[in-house]
Parts: structure tokens; sequence; C-alpha cells
């Protein structure tokens, strides 16, 4: 069904301690095959967001689907198997186990495919064929991260959540980073993902959301939120000015760039 | 000197037997199981049960002095265990787990079963020691001046061969990988498709096991008490803090150290005060490494 919804989110009310929610009613789609990528300031509600879709979170109110299905009725375990891959912001490799364990753990409910897909992305991230037998926690921060990407590739998703992939990385490693996700989405997967590094995240995406206090904010296609001034003065630059804009005056709207672990 | 090694190495082997269980429950369901002692006691006397259903003895294999019952009765006593411990994992643990309770809750809740499960046996069983079959066991002389019997010796190797085949359990099974990475990352392995629910069952049964083998032969070369195993379970505890807690193969290395020890403070006349001396060692041991031997720094 090209075209279609692979994720509709409707007015999502969830959080982490009852009668505190971070968001406040969020509504956001992402058809087959796009990269839509979410943008926000810290604290805005963007990981709150992906967890409560991956069923980490109870949706209190509103509904999401994921190809015309309830996604409140899956557990979270359930949900690799139905076609949803996630990749957490942070503690998203199992440092003691290694690269290959890290990979067949992403291949669990397809164990059949394990070994052609491992080569598949040995193929992609070459890196990480050289240190198969080495402990995820002894990789490099760009090789974790491959190795996130490519565990959640493992089990074949139609839609990979992707939380701040560049965080920590070179702009020249984010930028392999992002050029493989297009190859990614080139073979089939649909993309949507939390990103700090706007630009080069817009520039690969073909829609974008902004999120402020655990609302969408701003939404449209990615060259549009390129050239719209107030995106453009909230991430692309210009930062000092953020808190004219009222885009959530929260303490953590200080802490700036991608650089967090 | 060699006899205290061996009679160490022999403690060892029930120590870190049981310890598996405990050290396995504290990975995977964060928190120190107090009522591991009981699961140990029960198992041996399930054992009991069974050889004495049975009616033929202990039977005997050359020279060691235990034989098919007692080598049948182990797999009956732990399927009938770990139904027990999984009954008492969904009627008590698994609902403190789903109101998030804290540690200190479910340790409080352990201490409550431990207790339980003392009296329990004593009801059953009586409180007064017991035998799978009273026989005088052979001993001989491994090593001039160290004598150690055959049991002990045979007791020991499988031990070893359980922790072996436990190594291969947890590297190359699925079931062993998911394992580790639930220890490692409840949410991150859930996200993959890991059903947490049942990588707990087999974390209980698989510590069970041990703790039923640890207990069948604790009882076959000392005695069955309703004691047992909360007697053991101080030495247990001390073996995984001095391995490291959250480090399996840790904890079957603090298990021998323990067990050495131990037998170290009778052989230097120390007997009175062994618990004391080894935990005297490892607050020594744990000065220099805050980790345990095989943890990872905080
Ligand atoms: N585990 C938690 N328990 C309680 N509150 C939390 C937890 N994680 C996040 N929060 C709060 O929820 C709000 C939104 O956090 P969230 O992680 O979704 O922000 P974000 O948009 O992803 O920001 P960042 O760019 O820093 O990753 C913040 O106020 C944060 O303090
Ligand atoms: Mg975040």
């Amino acid at each position: 069904m090209p075209g279609g919804n692979i994720l509709e989110v409707r007015n999502v009310v969830s959080g982490y301690v009852p009668t505190l929610p971070i968001l406040n009613g969020v509504s956001l789609d992402v058809k087959v095959g796009e990269i839509v990528t979410l943008l926000g300031p810290n604290g805005a509600g963007k990981s709150t967001l992906i967890k409560a879709i991956a069923g980490i979170l109870k949706v209190w109110s509103g509904t999401a689907h994921f190809l015309g299905r309830d996604l409140t009725k899956f557990e979270t375990h359930d949900l690799v198997r139905e076609g949803l891959g996630y990749v957490p912001q942070t503690e998203n490799v199992f440092a003691k186990l290694s690269v290959e364990e890290n990979l067949e753990i992403g291949c669990l409910v397809n164990r059949k495919e394990y070994p052609r897909q491992r080569e598949r992305i040995f193929e992609l991230f070459p890196d990480l064929a050289r240190q198969r037998s080495l402990a995820a926690g002894k990789l490099s921060g760009g090789q974790r991260q491959m190795l996130a990407v490519g565990r959640a590739l493992m089990a074949n998703p139609k839609l990979l959540m992707l939380d701040e992939p560049s965080a920590g990385l070179s702009p020249k490693l984010a930028q392999v980073v992002f050029s493989q996700l297009l190859k990614v989405r080139d073979a089939g997967v649909t993309i949507l993902m939390v990103e700090q590094n706007a630009r080069a995240a817009l520039q690969i995406s073909d829609r974008g959301y902004i999120l402020a206090e655990g609302r969408e904010h701003l939404q449209g296609d990615a060259a549009s939120l390129l050239d719209n001034p107030e995106v453009g003065e909230l991430f692309l630059g210009a930062k000092s000015r953020l808190a004219k804009t009222g885009l959530g005056a929260k303490s953590h709207l200080a802490k700036t760039g991608p650089g967090k672990s | 000197m060699m006899q205290f090694v061996l009679n160490g190495l022999v403690l060892a082997s029930t120590i870190a037997l049981g310890a598996v269980g405990l050290s396995m429950t504290y990975n995977i369901l964060r928190f120190a199981n107090f009522a591991h002692g009981e699961v140990i006691a029960i198992g041996a006397y399930f054992s009991l049960a069974v050889v004495t259903l049975i009616g033929a003895g202990v039977g005997s294999i050359g020279p060691i002095a235990f034989g098919w019952p007692l080598l049948v009765s182990l797999p009956i006593s732990i399927f009938v265990t770990s139904m027990i411990i999984l009954l008492v994992d969904a009627l008590v643990f698994r609902q403190l787990r789903n109101k998030n309770a804290t540690r200190i809750t479910l340790i409080m809740a352990a201490f409550g079963l431990s207790l339980m499960g003392r009296s329990l046996i004593t009801l059953f069983a009586g409180g007064d020691p017991k035998y799978y079959e009273f026989s005088i066991r052979k001993v001989f002389e491994l090593f001039p001046g160290a004598k150690i019997g055959p049991d002990e010796l045979a007791v020991m190797g499988i031990a070893a061969s359980a922790f072996i085949g436990l190594y291969f359990y947890l590297s190359r099974t699925i079931m062993g990988k998911s394992m580790r990475a639930v220890a490692e990352n409840p949410v991150l392995a859930r996200i993959n498709g890991i059903d947490t629910r049942q990588v707990i069952r087999w974390t209980w049964i698989i510590g069970t096991a041990f703790a039923t083998v640890g207990g069948t032969f604790l009882g076959h070369i000392e005695q069955l008490r309703p004691e047992m195993g909360f007697d053991l379970l101080l030495l247990m505890f001390a073996a995984l803090i001095l391995g490291g807690a959250g480090n399996l193969y840790g904890t079957v290395l603090g298990a021998i150290l323990v067990g050495l020890i131990d037998s170290m403070s009778v052989a230097i006349g120390l007997s009175a005060y062994r618990a004391a001396v080894v935990f005297m060692v490892i607050m020594l041991i744990l000065l220099v490494r805050p980790q345990g031997l095989l943890g990872e720094k905080a």
C-alpha cells in the first residue's frame, strides 16, 4: 500500500509518572517509504513519544496504529515480529555481548535468516565484520551506533524508529550513518528518526515534525522546514535566540549540540 | 595441607551449586533471594521422598555409595521443586514485580518465604536429621596425608560438569544468550522480541535445578535438616559478593575461595570462628577490589 500511512499517532498523552504527562496530545503520521525526522528541544518529549509507540510507556489516551493495527494492544516484545524496529537513544547495544551475539539477538524472531541477515549487515557496516567477536561495549561510539542500527535491521523491520542515530558522532561519521540510512530506506524500510543534527537529518528526510512541550509544534516537508526561519533559528544555528521563540522555555533548553551520551 | 584443599573444594562444590541460583535471580530479577536456602533444602527433601518411594536405598556405583535410585530421584525432584518455585513466583514475586515493588520489598518477601519453607519442611518431614541411607562410606588417600571419599570426588565431578554445561548453555544457546541480554538490559531485550517472562521462568528452573543437585548431594554427604540450606546461605552470599555480584563465573570462583578459606580456618584450629574468618578475608579482598573479583567497576 504505497502512499498509505504505516504509522498513525493521534492525540497521544503519556508520561512516566501518573498525573505528570510529558506528551500532551501528539499526532503524527508516517507514510510507507518515507524518512520522517522528529526535531525538538531537549526535554520536548521526542524520546518519550518513541517509547510510547514502542509500548515501553503506556498510552494514557489517544491512539497509535501501525499498519492499521492498534499498537496499544501489543506488548513490546511482540512488535519486532510485527515489523516495528526501534533503536533507543542510549544503551542501545548489549555491551557484554559480542557484536555477533547482538546481531543474533536482533534476529531472534527470524532465526533461520540469521546467517544471511548477518552478512547483509556486515556488508552495510564493514567495521562490524572486523570486530565480530568483540564485546559491543568495547566498540567506538560510531561502531556502536552502527551495531545498534544493524541489530534493529536484522529482523527486517517495515518501520525503523531511530532515536538520535548520530548522537555523539563526528560530523563525518554522522554523514556515514545518514547515507547508510538512505540505503536502508531504498531497500524498502520506512524510517522515523529523532535527531538533533537537524540540517543533516532534514536533508535526507521527506518530512519533519517539530515537537515542543509534548505537542507537534510545526510540521511540513523537509525542504520547507529547512527554509523556515523559525526552524533555522532553533536548530540550524543561532541557538542563543532560542528563549525568544517561546518554544518550551525549559531549563534544559540551554543544553546545546548533539554531543550527548 | 592438601587435606584442607580437598575439604575446601568439597564444600565449594555445594556452595557453588547453590550460589548459581542466587546469582541468576540476582542478575535477572535484581534482588537477593533470601529464600534460596530453602530451595536447596526442599530439593533435597523431595529427593529423599523419591528415594524412599523407590525403596531400594541409594544404591552404589563401584566405590561410590550412591547409585541409580539417587540419580533417578534427581530429575524428578528437580521437576517438582521447579514447579513449586514457579508457583511461588507466580503467587508472590510476580505480583510484587507487577506492582513495581522495591528490592527491599522483594527481599522481605523472600525472608518470609524462607521462614515458611523451613516450617513446612519441619511440619512434613520432622525437624530431626534425615539420611538417604545409613551407610559407611569409603575413604582413600588421594595424596600422601590427604584423604577423600569417592562420593566427595564424584560430587566435585558432577558440580564441575554442571558448570561446564551451564557455560555452554549461556554462551551457545539462544535462551542462554537471551538470559544474558535480559540481565544486562531488560528493555532492550524486549525491543528485540525477548519475552522476559519466559526468561524469568527458565532462570528459576535452572537455579532450582542447581540448588536441588547441591542439596541432594549435601544431604548425601552430610545429612538432611530443615536448616541445611539456610545455614549455607551466608556462604553463598559471600561467594556472590566476592566473585563480583552480577558475574556468574565470578560466583563460582568466589565459591571455591569461600570453601577454601572455610576449611583453612578449620585446619588452623579456628573452626568455632570459621564464618568470622571467611568474612574477614572477604572484607580484606573487597577493600582492595570493591567490585569483587570479576565484577565491573561501578
Ligand atoms: N525515565 C524518566 N522518568 C521520569 N521522567 C523522565 C524520564 N525520562 C525523561 N523524563 C522527562 O520527560 C521529559 C521529556 O524527555 P524526553 O527524553 O522525551 O526528551 P527528548 O525530547 O527526547 O530530549 P533529548 O533531546 O534530551 O533526548 C523531560 O522533562 C524528562 O525530564
Ligand atoms: Mg531523547
